[in-house]
């Protein structure tokens, strides 16, 4: 592979110079994506992960039981044609549950996953970019987060503030916002140091140099011309990201400290199935399974990414 | 060497002040009352609660508790937990046991198995059990430990009626049957979090071992003459495992993290389900010794894997 990656620098301008010559249409994007349809787990992934999606998105719509009424004669019935996933023990609907609590987590998922981003992409753009004290003091900022022992605050937080954001937005969206806060503002230090280090790199380049003397501001500098450069590392840290912060939500909810009984995420499902293990396995083994699934599709896409996105492979 | 050691030991200090002011204060601010269980019951009346509230200390504005919290510390004090009136520390010490049995041996445990199957699994690559490899660590790096737990639960206690699915924890072990039922109460949580580490390691140590293989040092090496187990043994294994021994050593508090996970699921009273229950009541002296503990250990564990990292790896300078 050495060898490989010698001759291939050696020749490689030229080769990029003549294909943009010949066939305008190729971008980075569309050889990326090419790269990655070639990756067949991946490929795998987008499928699973569409399926989900696309099940939670519209799911409630087609199918109609209801994910809350009580019906205790129906209660922690197995897998059966009108009940496709069975019953919980007060006969509700798991089906619609899962499908349900399947929005919620997605949308901790993504939505931490946001926050994390903005954060870790400016304070990694602005330390990469301005460097000398400012860049210092951002990196230990990001050290001293590093060392927080992230699931004990997490449950201390998410427990302790629950209350008045309770009171302010209401128990779901407050709940909503702080779980999403909290792992938003623990999961932004990794990528920081990556952007940093992308940001060191590319700023010394020429190009920068040249978009610099043409009277280029540093706000476009580092917008336009290098966090582009740097966006692979963030794609593919985004795509993982989300992965995991499902599965730190479900384990939040899992320890009874996430989020309120009525609102039925995959590991408050699981929180709950728990005591019924023997009466009732297919209670957790549903909700744990669109976790699996989730998460595995997620890893994925993320692993073809990180193929498709990385410059060093032969296209 | 030693110098660079100082210099990280002094950097550590202001760290752990950071967090442990930051830990604090989340506390502090938090709006729920560690007295709450005494305003609810009706025989306790105003005054004495403002008693048991002097007497706690908490009378005092924030910045001073901690001072004061900081002081004791560093006379080795952490204070009386609200809840049970006992030391802080001896609350641990009653914990810790449980917890480091069973993060300690699922930690060997994965090392033993993670370590063989990513090498071999490097050097027989694209073959069934590369594939068999590499699938069973991308599984167990994606299911949650949570959901590991409750499956095993299923299967081998209830299913199969094999393993006790609860931790006995006043379980003493005296002869060979009690011995028995120890490692079978063990075996659970154990596996669940050995599988979760195992995969990830074997996941490291493959693509190490994967990055190293083509180099030139190796080609050289084998064109001196050199028989195979020797090339890979001396000269492959021992490079691929510098940045692997840097991922074991950063990886330690996260098992102890994980350990709070798989202590609730099996019930396993050790420091994690300590650290719930405070949480619960509110046992802020409790709660901040167990979170300061887990901070310490990420410091001092980044330590370990930077000083082995330019121990192991002669072209790493330090200063």
């Amino acid at each position: 592979m050495a060898t490989g990656i010698t001759a291939q620098e050696l020749i490689r301008p030229a080769t990029v110079a003549d294909a943009a010559l010949r066939r305008p249409s190729r971008s980075l994007w569309s050889d990326a994506w090419r790269q990655f349809r070639r990756h067949r787990l991946a490929m795998f992934g987008v499928v699973v992960f569409s399926a989900l999606l696309l099940a939670t998105l519209a799911g409630p719509f087609i199918y109609r039981t209801s994910s809350d009424a009580i019906d205790y004669s129906q209660g922690l019935l197995g897998p059966s044609l009108q009940h496709p996933f069975g019953t919980d023990d007060l006969g509700r609907d798991l089906l619609a549950r899962v499908l349900l609590g399947g929005r919620v987590s997605m949308a901790v998922g993504v939505v931490a996953v946001l926050i994390a981003i903005t954060l870790g992409t400016t304070v990694g753009a602005v330390a990469g970019f301005f460097g000398g004290r400012t860049d210092s003091l951002l990196m230990r900022i990001t050290d001293v987060f590093l060392a927080l022992p992230v699931l004990p605050l997490l449950l201390m937080v998410t427990y302790l503030f629950r209350d008045p954001l309770k009171r302010v937005f209401g128990p779901e969206l407050g709940i909503f916002l702080l779980i999403v806060g909290v792992i938003g503002a623990l999961n932004w230090m990794a990528l920081a140091r990556l952007v940093r280090a992308g940001f060191l790199s590319i700023k010394q380049k020429e190009f920068v140099e040249a978009a610099r003397c043409v009277g280029a501001s540093n706000r476009r500098l580092m917008a336009n011309h290098i966090l582009p450069n740097t966006l692979s590392a963030v794609i593919v840290a985004a795509t993982v990201g989300v992965g995991q912060a499902i599965i730190t939500e479900s384990a939040l909810s899992f320890l009874g400290l996430g989020f309120p009984p009525d609102m039925p995420t995959w590991g408050r499902l699981l929180y709950d199935a728990q005591n019924f293990l023997d009466l009732g396995p297919h209670w957790a083994i549903f909700p744990g399974l669109m976790i699996f699934l989730i998460v595995l599709s997620i890893n994925y896409i993320g692993d073809g990414l990180r193929d498709a996105l990385d410059p060093r492979k032969t296209q | 060497m030693s110098r660079y050691l100082v210099r990280r030991v002094l950097l550590a200090i202001p760290t752990l002040l950071v967090i442990s002011f930051v830990l604090f204060a989340v506390l502090s601010l938090a709006p729920g009352d560690p007295l709450a269980q005494f305003a609810a019951n009706p025989s306790v009346p105003p005054e004495v609660r403002d008693n048991i509230r002097r007497s706690l200390g908490l009378d005092d504005p924030w910045p001073v508790r901690y001072v004061k919290w900081l002081f004791a510390l560093s006379h080795g004090d952490w204070g009386f937990s609200f809840g049970s009136r006992i030391p802080v520390w001896d609350l641990i010490k009653l914990r810790v046991p449980s917890t480091l049995a069973v993060v300690g041996v699922a930690y060997l445990l994965s090392l033993t198995l993670a370590l063989p199957i990513g090498i071999f699994s490097a050097l027989k690559q694209y073959t069934l059990f590369d594939h068999i490899a590499t699938t069973f660590a991308f599984i167990g790096f994606s299911v949650p430990t949570f959901f590991t737990g409750l499956l095993l639960i299923i299967f081998l206690s209830v299913k199969l009626n094999w393993l006790p699915f609860i931790y006995d924890s006043t379980l003493q072990v005296r002869d060979l049957g009690s011995m028995g039922q120890q490692i079978k109460q063990s075996i659970m949580p154990i596996l669940v979090l050995g599988l979760f580490q195992t995969a990830t390691l074997v996941r490291y140590t493959r693509a190490s071992m994967l990055e190293n293989l083509p180099q030139d040092y190796v080609r050289t090496a084998r064109a001196k003459g050199l028989a195979e187990t020797n090339v890979i043994n001396r000269h492959v294994v021992r490079n691929s495992l510098i940045p692997v021994v840097t991922l074991i050593a950063l990886s330690a508090p996260a098992v102890f993290s994980g350990a709070i996970i798989t202590e609730q699921i099996f019930r396993v009273p050790g420091i994690g389900s300590l650290l719930i229950t405070s949480i619960q009541n509110n046992d802020i002296p409790v709660i901040m010794a167990i979170t300061f503990t887990f901070s310490f250990l990420v410091v001092v564990f980044n330590m370990i894997a930077d000083v082995m990292y330019g121990v192991l790896d002669p072209r790493i300078r330090y200063d």
